[in-house]
């Protein structure tokens, strides 16, 4: 890790996000496994590996959507407990977009990305109307803001997901599978706005099999088996040069 | 074999209007009512049954029906039809009950008050819906029971026991609704709950409460509750009714909302926790709302049992819409055969109307709340 920090000298040292020594269980079933990963802030994390292996768990462990039972979470300086306040703080701090992008049905895409502004950070109205339409000019959708979910497309309802996020002006950004279950024309669109969030700066943690976009704004890439982390290294060298027999085999598969 | 499978189109299929589509009143009903010998018949046999049901009402109702009269007279002749002038004599007392006739205007405040809160309640353009909530929760429930019961402001006291008639049905139903909506969310989130015992506790009443018929609830509620109440204690009779019901219909409403929180898919709770929404402000403004739209159908079904069910309150002597009737048959001067015949069929439609536009508003409301075709 230390020397993925030194290999991106633009880096800051800060941490953002801390794991140290975590473990997870379904029941019997060990899922995660002896997981240490320590993100800077501003990384742009790539985790892939085969179905099953356990990312979207350990993101979602991140935002504690998913409780750990061993181990350390440290997020922007507030480590995960039982305590829901710390809890309600990470949540604030980190944004989540899903792979079916989860947005609200019932609310317009306005509302879908005021909401939270409104309600959890007490937002005037007008306000936070303001703020989601800046993002979404920045996801290029401000046309759609009077819309209902159910009337956009994919690539349009994930991007306004990206938008609702990035609303509540989190420092993290979670994805898990963003683009897996959109039409190969509209993955474009939602990578396009990935890859502009990604030159901004957001610390960006993304589960995600579209090794374009890793090769283009990942820092590192973290490839996952069996619910442990097997290998990271930066993109170039993770692609040209695995190291581990899992990992080829996975990229062999992966790539063709 | 290969040359079979390769084409190409050299010119275009012409675009044609799509075949047998006819229109007009005799093409509808040959395609409908006559498109084979055999459901011909069946029209023309079922048609006339239909017809000839519809003609003996009508002459029941219409022509050979009593529409003046002072007593049964009219109404007990040989062949004679329904009893219409029964039904103007008693039409106050269906309304108003054992009400003492001098107050009745109290309770014709409170239902023209009631009616001006609830339509604008029910219509979605009309503003200030906060207030009229408030209104109609909190200051008119009070107001009725003032205006009714009396007792003080100088108004003569009315005990429940003489309310009665269409103005008890509504004060139950309506009560019964209000208070069983809100109950049976709270009931279904209760079941649902991480928190062991507070599951476990609205688990057991939901099932308790729905395994018991009502009759038992009410005949509990008024009889044998109170034998455990310290000696001298009273509830009035009406009250424990209310409660009664409310709680009955509480459970089955807790059944059908739970419903509809099954329907709603896990990822919205996840979207609506990463934002960092609390569990209240998620089951409020993200769960609740898609969840009870859902279930649109099953909560007014809930209340349209609810409205019929308040007439079991005839069985711990209360009398309610249906009650009054039934006492109006004992009236000497108005007891013919057609009398219970004609009381029964203008209950039926005043209570069909009450259901049917129970029935057409939620169906409004379900189309109003329509937001797109996906999830
Ligand atoms: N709620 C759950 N209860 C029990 N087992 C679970 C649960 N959720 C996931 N699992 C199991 O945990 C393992 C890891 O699941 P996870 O969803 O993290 O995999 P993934 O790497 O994201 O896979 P995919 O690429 O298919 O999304 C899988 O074997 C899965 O069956
Ligand atoms: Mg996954």
């Amino acid at each position: 890790m230390a020397n993925a920090a030194a290999a991106q000298p633009e880096l800051s040292n800060e941490v953002a996000v801390q794991i140290a020594g975590m473990n997870k269980w379904y029941g019997e079933f060990h899922v995660l496994r002896d997981i240490n990963l320590t993100v800077y802030k501003g990384e742009r994390i790539v985790i892939c590996g085969p179905s099953g292996s356990g990312k979207s768990t350990l993101i979602r462990c991140i935002n504690r959507l998913e409780e750990h039972q061993k181990g350390d979470i440290i997020v922007d300086g507030i480590p995960l407990t039982n305590d829901l306040k710390k809890i309600d703080e990470v949540r604030r701090e980190v944004g989540m977009v899903f792979q079916h992008f989860n947005l609200f049905p019932h609310l317009t895409v306005l509302e879908n990305c005021t909401l939270a502004l409104i309600w959890v950070r007490k937002t005037p109205k007008r306000e936070a109307e303001e703020i989601a339409m800046k993002y979404l000019k920045r996801v290029k959708i401000p046309e759609q803001a009077m819309k209902y979910p159910g009337q956009l497309s994919g690539g349009q309802q994930q991007r306004v997901a990206i938008a609702r996020a990035l609303c509540m002006n989190p420092r993290i950004m979670l994805f898990d599978e963003p683009t897996s279950a959109l039409d190969p024309e509209m993955i474009k669109e939602v990578l396009e706005v990935m890859v502009d969030l990604a030159q901004s700066g957001m610390t960006m943690l993304c589960v995600t099999h579209e090794m374009g976009f890793a090769r283009q704004v990942a820092n590192r890439v973290i490839f996952m088996d069996q619910g442990q982390i097997v290998e990271q290294n930066a993109p170039k060298e993770f692609f040209s040069n695995p190291k581990s027999e899992r990992t080829k085999l996975f990229l062999s598969q992966i790539l063709h | 074999m290969t040359d079979m499978l390769a084409y190409v189109r050299t010119e275009d299929a012409p675009r044609l209007p799509p075949p047998g589509r006819v229109s007009g009143p005799v093409a509808w009903a040959k395609e409908n009512l006559f498109p084979t010998p055999f459901s011909g018949l069946a029209t023309v046999v079922l048609g006339a049954l239909f017809l000839y049901i519809l003609w003996t009402l009508f002459r029941w109702a219409v022509i050979d029906a009593a529409w003046t009269g002072a007593d049964r007279e009219v109404c007990s002749v040989e062949g004679a039809g329904a009893c219409w002038p029964f039904i103007k004599a008693k039409f106050g007392q269906w309304v108003y009950g054992l009400y003492p006739i001098a107050e009745r205007w109290r309770v014709d405040i409170c239902l023209v008050v009631g009616l001006l809160t609830l339509v604008p309640l029910l219509m979605p353009s009309v503003p200030y819906k906060l207030w009229n909530i408030l209104f109609f929760l909190a200051v008119y429930p009070v107001m009725t029971f003032i205006l009714l019961s009396g007792g003080v402001f100088g108004l003569l006291p009315v005990d429940t026991p003489s309310w009665g008639g269409l103005t008890l049905t509504l004060v139950i139903a309506v009560t019964g609704i209000v208070a069983s909506f809100p109950l049976g969310i709270v009931l279904a989130l209760g079941r649902q709950s991480a928190m062991p015992v507070v599951s476990l506790l609205s688990t057991v009443f939901i099932e308790v409460v729905r395994g018991v018929p009502l009759i038992t609830v009410l005949f509990i509620a008024t009889a044998m509750f109170p034998l455990f109440l310290p000696p001298g204690w009273k509830f009035d009779e009406l009250l424990m009714a209310l409660v009664g019901v409310a709680l009955f219909s509480a459970a089955y409403m807790a059944e059908v909302v739970r419903g509809g929180l099954q329907a709603i898919p896990k990822g919205q709770h996840e979207a609506a926790k990463a934002l960092g929404l609390s569990y209240w402000k998620m089951m409020a403004l993200i769960v609740l709302p898609q969840a009870l739209k859902i279930v649109i159908p099953g909560i007014v079904n809930s209340f349209i049992s609810l409205f019929k069910d308040t007439t079991l309150v005839t069985t711990i002597g209360l009398f309610d819409l249906l009650g009054i009737v039934q006492l109006g048959f004992q009236d000497p001067k108005w007891a013919s055969p057609q009398t219970p015949n004609t009381s029964y069929f203008t209950l039926a439609i005043l209570y069909w109307v009450f259901c049917f536009g129970m029935s057409r508003y939620s169906i409004y409301t379900e189309r109003r709340l329509h937001t797109g075709h996906k999830r």
